[in-house]
């Protein structure tokens, strides 16, 4: 009988070594139950931080966080449903509820999100009602909310991350995950990382009814959420308020700078639209709607729309010619109407007279002066040197390039170079006589209306600048951005700033930009009229007060509203009176402005 | 006093350390199943599993008393009437008891649940060395035969009318300990094909299975009936490849016709785990995901996801496993296994010592028992056999059958203790 008992003690020792091996396939050998150990009971869980708040300059809160509420429901946890009841409050039909209901139906322990971007007020309403809906529950998002319905191109919006950027962001910084929301245009996007902070994440153990029951690996892999920063605006909230008002009802732009510092206090695209319509429930609908909208709202018109510079031009080249030496500002010169067509009479001009009378012969004798200074024989060969010294004048004066500014998408514009006209007639086979238009301002050159702004700033300085930015601090520490404090010269002594600014004086005082004019004021500005073969001229004015110690410089357009002296000078005249005195006392500029009947 | 200090030095002290180190262990498993973050309890708290399984533990110590106290020849004597008394309480369950998950295996005293079955092993394992140990019994005569097979059988009915095959399907493992007492090994060998064309006819299609074993058969009845002119051999033949046939066919017919719905996906899930891991698949995907992701070294004692996460059903009692395949490892389940087997060769061991045989049938029916429960749990618990709801000795939660094992052990160690008094005999 021993040999049976040896069999019977030989199988159950087998059986311990089929099983062992069988564990060992299991546990060592295969690691597909460890991950499907940890996909069924680990949850990771985001805390998305605070995003950063924006404030004005005089600290009023222009972008805050509102809370959003999502409806979950656990479909396991329902009893005792008012259906009827539940569906009233929700304004939801039976069928969509079933519906619904239905399509959670295989995971009945896990919470569905039921509802979403339910407002504020509309959660209020229904809060006490919840309580009654065993099984469902709210949680809170937060979505951008702004106390002031403008500057929504300068704020920019927030949506889901694309599928581009997530591919972009997958390749570089790999933050972001499908679903995640991020600034897409505006300070929202330039300051993204800033406003975004850190997102935390946690992982957390749930049992088998989803409900967690403690950290995964005492939190080990969890990381903390980081609040955004807030940032502090350049904009005076309540400049900004009422440079809206004035351009209330018409297309164009606005912006203006603190010339000692590049800070923009004010900056208008118009039309605009309400930036309260791109958060919560109804984006895509509103979204469609401003993008099919025939303005384009969506064109932020201060940094993207390129206009001939006009007469404003005529600042530059007066400065640019005495800098040269071949032009004195005292200087008698006769224009009659020959050379170019002209509004201003004949007689003698010196650069102060031919500022304020904006004569276009003057000017065009003063760039000749510059392109053609006699240094070769051949005007052809004169004609290129004089323009490279010109343009290289005009890039200190940060045209013909985009704005170092903490806004995206901002414009160049185009001054035109040597190359340029090389291309369009052919190497020495141009001089002075086919690029004179650009004397005063048209033909091939394009500014933006914050190009304009910041000149207004360089004649302000008499002769830097700095670059114009729209946040001053960030965070806590309230410093400013290293980059906007460094001064950038333009080459032209302050000296010959006088005879220009003298003449800007006289252009608001008895000239075509009297509209602009405020008593107590000492406003220098300059109109232009920008020729538009399209329709109705663009108005446009620069500017910047006052004389002494500048405290603001200014670009208005307005598009199709004819001679830059009307709507673009009044506008410009009220936003400085405004910043400047606080008040507007004159209200019947005011009310020409808002009434926006330029054209008679 | 003499006889005292006679039973605590003849005692075998190595099996119940094996039996205290089972206990103890099975006892803080029990605690990391029902362990909840999220509460908090005590492992001593009364209303988790783990404080009653204490209050078990210690209640088993009165019956390893009695047990140690009551002359041993008590157990032969009254073997029949231990025998007649849970014959009767798997009557009377069978007529009181209510439903518990599906089977109907309780009787209700005050507040304690009694479960006869699990008494009933060792009440027929003490009727069955009993029977054999008699000096007229021999395992060649028929009727001796079926007498022990009337013995396993009746309880194994009663248990399968209270719809609990699991149980039932224990006192089949009896066959092992008749074949150590002398019986022909045949049945266990038919045992052991029926069972392997049992699982054949699971994963092969019948029409080849059929077509197979029926053409070997015939193969080799020709063989024997043409080469060596054995026509007997090749009768015997061919009744074996017919008998297997209906084997398969009736196995067939056992598992569409015969089983019930959650039985049939029990077994299905068994062939393809991965089919439906949501509803009948569910337990063993779940206890095999809990125990393959312990890995080598485990995740350590109350650390185990899915055990604190509730993923494994029943894990305190039928799938107590899986807390140590997660929370110990493969070390741990090495070790588990180590001192099981251990446990089981210890008892052979006892018993082969015994000059009484009563004793020794009785050490092989506590081994085979054992063993029995063994298999099958840890088996069912890593997909190596369908799902029956048997629980781990010593180690799953519950009273009936902790108090049953230990008393089913004790008496063992009992009369082990007095193995040298006998050879007066």
């Amino acid at each position: 009988m021993n040999g049976r008992r040896l069999i019977i003690q030989t199988a159950m020792i087998l059986v311990g070594i089929v099983f062992l091996g069988k564990l060992f396939a299991i546990q060592v050998a295969d690691s597909k139950y460890a991950y499907k150990a940890e996909r069924i009971s680990r949850r990771k869980v985001i805390e998305y931080p605070h995003r950063g708040l924006i404030f004005d300059r005089n600290n009023q809160l222009l972008v805050h966080n509102n809370p959003q509420y999502d409806l979950l429901v656990v479909p396991r946890n329902v009893r005792n449903l008012d259906t009827t009841r539940f569906c009233s409050l929700f304004e939801i039909t039976r069928e969509e509820f079933n519906k619904k209901m239905r399509s959670f139906r295989s995971y009945p322990y896990r919470p569905h999100t039921f509802l979403t971007k339910i407002s504020h007020q509309r959660f209020a309403e229904i809060q006490d009602f919840l309580v009654d809906f065993e099984g469902f529950s709210v949680t809170a998002r937060t979505v951008r909310a702004y106390p002031h319905p403008v500057m929504a191109n300068a704020f920019g919006y927030i949506s889901e991350i694309s599928q581009e950027q997530l591919t972009a962001d997958k390749a570089s910084e790999k933050y972001y995950q499908q679903g995640d929301h991020l600034g897409q245009s505006g300070i929202e996007r330039f300051y993204e990382e800033e406003l975004r902070g850190k997102r935390g994440v946690s992982y957390k153990i749930k049992n088998a009814k989803e409900v967690v029951i403690g950290a995964y690996e005492n939190g080990k892999y969890d990381t903390l959420a980081i609040p955004g920063q807030n940032l502090i605006s350049t904009i005076d909230i309540d400049l900004q308020l009422y440079a809206e008002k004035l351009m209330a009802g018409k297309v164009g732009s606005v912006v203006a700078i603190e010339p000692s510092t590049g800070e923009i206090l004010c900056m208008v695209s118009a039309p605009s639209y309400d930036p309260n319509l791109l958060t919560g429930k109804n984006y895509s609908d509103n979204f469609l709607e401003i993008s099919n909208d025939t303005l384009k709202p969506f064109f932020n018109r201060p940094l993207m729309a390129m206009y001939p510079p006009g007469s404003m031009f005529k600042t530059i080249q007066a400065l640019i010619a005495m800098q040269e030496g071949v032009l004195r500002p005292n200087e008698q010169i006769y224009c009659d109407g020959t050379l170019i067509g002209d509004h201003a009479p004949n007689g003698y001009y010196d650069v102060r007279k031919g500022i304020k009378l904006s004569s276009n012969n003057y000017f065009f004798k003063v760039f000749k002066r510059i392109i053609q200074q006699g240094e070769d024989p051949s005007p052809f060969i004169d004609s290129r040197s004089g323009l490279r010294k010109w343009k290289n004048y005009i890039d200190a004066f940060g045209l013909g390039r985009a704005p170092n500014i903490d806004l995206p998408s901002a414009k160049a514009g185009n001054i035109p170079g040597v190359a340029d006209y090389d291309k369009i007639y052919g190497e020495n086979r141009w001089k002075f006589s086919n690029i004179y238009s650009l004397s005063i301002g048209q033909g091939e050159v394009l500014v933006t209306p914050i190009q304009m702004a910041n000149l207004g700033a360089i004649l302000a300085n008499r002769g830097h600048y700095y670059d114009p930015h729209i946040i001053k601090s960030i965070g806590e520490s309230g410093e400013a951005k290293q980059a906007y404090l460094q001064k950038h010269e333009v080459g032209i002594d302050a000296v010959h700033f006088e005879s220009v600014i003298d003449g800007m004086e006289e252009v608001v005082q008895a000239g075509s930009g009297l509209r602009a004019k405020v008593p107590n004021i000492a406003i220098c500005g300059k109109t232009s009229t920008v020729e538009n073969p399209h329709g109705y001229d663009h108005s446009g004015f620069m500017a910047f007060a006052p004389k002494d110690n500048p405290q603001i410089a200014i670009a208005v357009y307005v598009e199709n509203a004819g001679w830059g002296g009307r709507a673009a000078a009044s506008i410009a005249g009220l936003i400085i009176e405004k910043y400047i005195n606080g008040e507007v006392s004159r209200k019947w500029i005011e009310d020409f402005a808002i009434k926006g009947e330029f054209i008679y | 006093m003499r006889r005292q200090e006679n039973i605590v030095n003849q005692i075998d002290w190595l099996t119940i350390f094996l039996y205290l180190i089972l206990v103890l262990w099975g006892w803080l498993n029990i605690y990391a199943a029902v362990h909840d973050d999220t509460n908090n309890n005590s492992i001593f708290d009364l209303s988790i599993n783990s404080g009653r399984q204490l209050i078990f533990i210690g209640a088993s110590f009165i019956p390893i008393m009695v047990i140690m106290i009551i002359d041993f020849k008590f157990y032969d004597t009254f073997a029949y009437i231990f025998y007649g008394v849970t014959i009767v309480m798997l009557l009377v369950v069978l007529v009181l008891a209510r439903d518990v998950s599906g089977a109907r295996a309780w009787i209700d005293i005050g507040a304690f649940k009694l479960q006869p079955s699990e008494f009933a092993k060792a009440a027929t394992a003490l009727a069955v060395a009993r029977t054999i140990a008699s000096s007229t019994f021999k395992m060649e005569k028929l009727k001796n035969q079926m007498l022990l097979f009337a013995i396993i059988g009746l309880p194994t009915v009663l248990i399968i009318l209270q719809d609990d095959v699991g149980t039932a399907m224990v006192y089949a493992i009896f066959l092992v300990v008749f074949y150590r007492e002398g019986m022909s090994p045949i049945l266990l060998i038919a045992g052991i094909v029926v069972a392997t064309l049992f699982v054949l006819t699971l994963f092969i299609d019948n029409l080849y299975l059929t077509l197979t074993l029926g053409g070997l058969a015939l193969l080799i009845a020709l063989y024997f009936a043409l080469a060596k002119k054995k026509i007997r051999v090749a009768f015997i033949a061919v009744g074996i490849g017919v008998s297997m046939v209906l084997v398969v066919l009736g196995t067939d017919f056992f598992i569409n016709e015969v089983l019930q719905p959650h039985q049939r996906s029990r077994i299905n899930t068994l062939v393809d785990p991965e089919a439906d891991e949501k509803g009948a698949g569910y337990h063993v995907s779940n206890s095999k995901i809990a125990i393959g992701s312990g890995g080598f070294s485990g995740k350590g004692f109350l650390a185990g996801t899915q055990t604190a996460g509730g993923y494994v059903p029943e894990q305190s009692t039928d799938f107590i496993f899986a807390t140590i395949g997660e929370e110990y490892g493969w070390l741990g389940s090495l070790i588990m296994i180590g001192l099981f087997i251990t446990l089981l060769l210890r008892i052979i061991f006892i018993a082969e010592r015994q000059k009484w045989r009563f004793a020794r049938v009785y050490g092989y029916c506590v081994a085979c028992i054992l063993f029995f429960h063994f298999g099958v749990n840890i088996g069912m618990t890593i997909g190596l056999f369908p799902v029956i709801g048997i629980p781990l000795p010593f180690f799953s939660y519950g009273g009936s059958s902790l108090l049953g094992f230990t008393a089913l052990l004790f008496i063992l160690l009992k009369l082990d203790a007095h193995r040298k008094q006998v050879l007066i005999r």
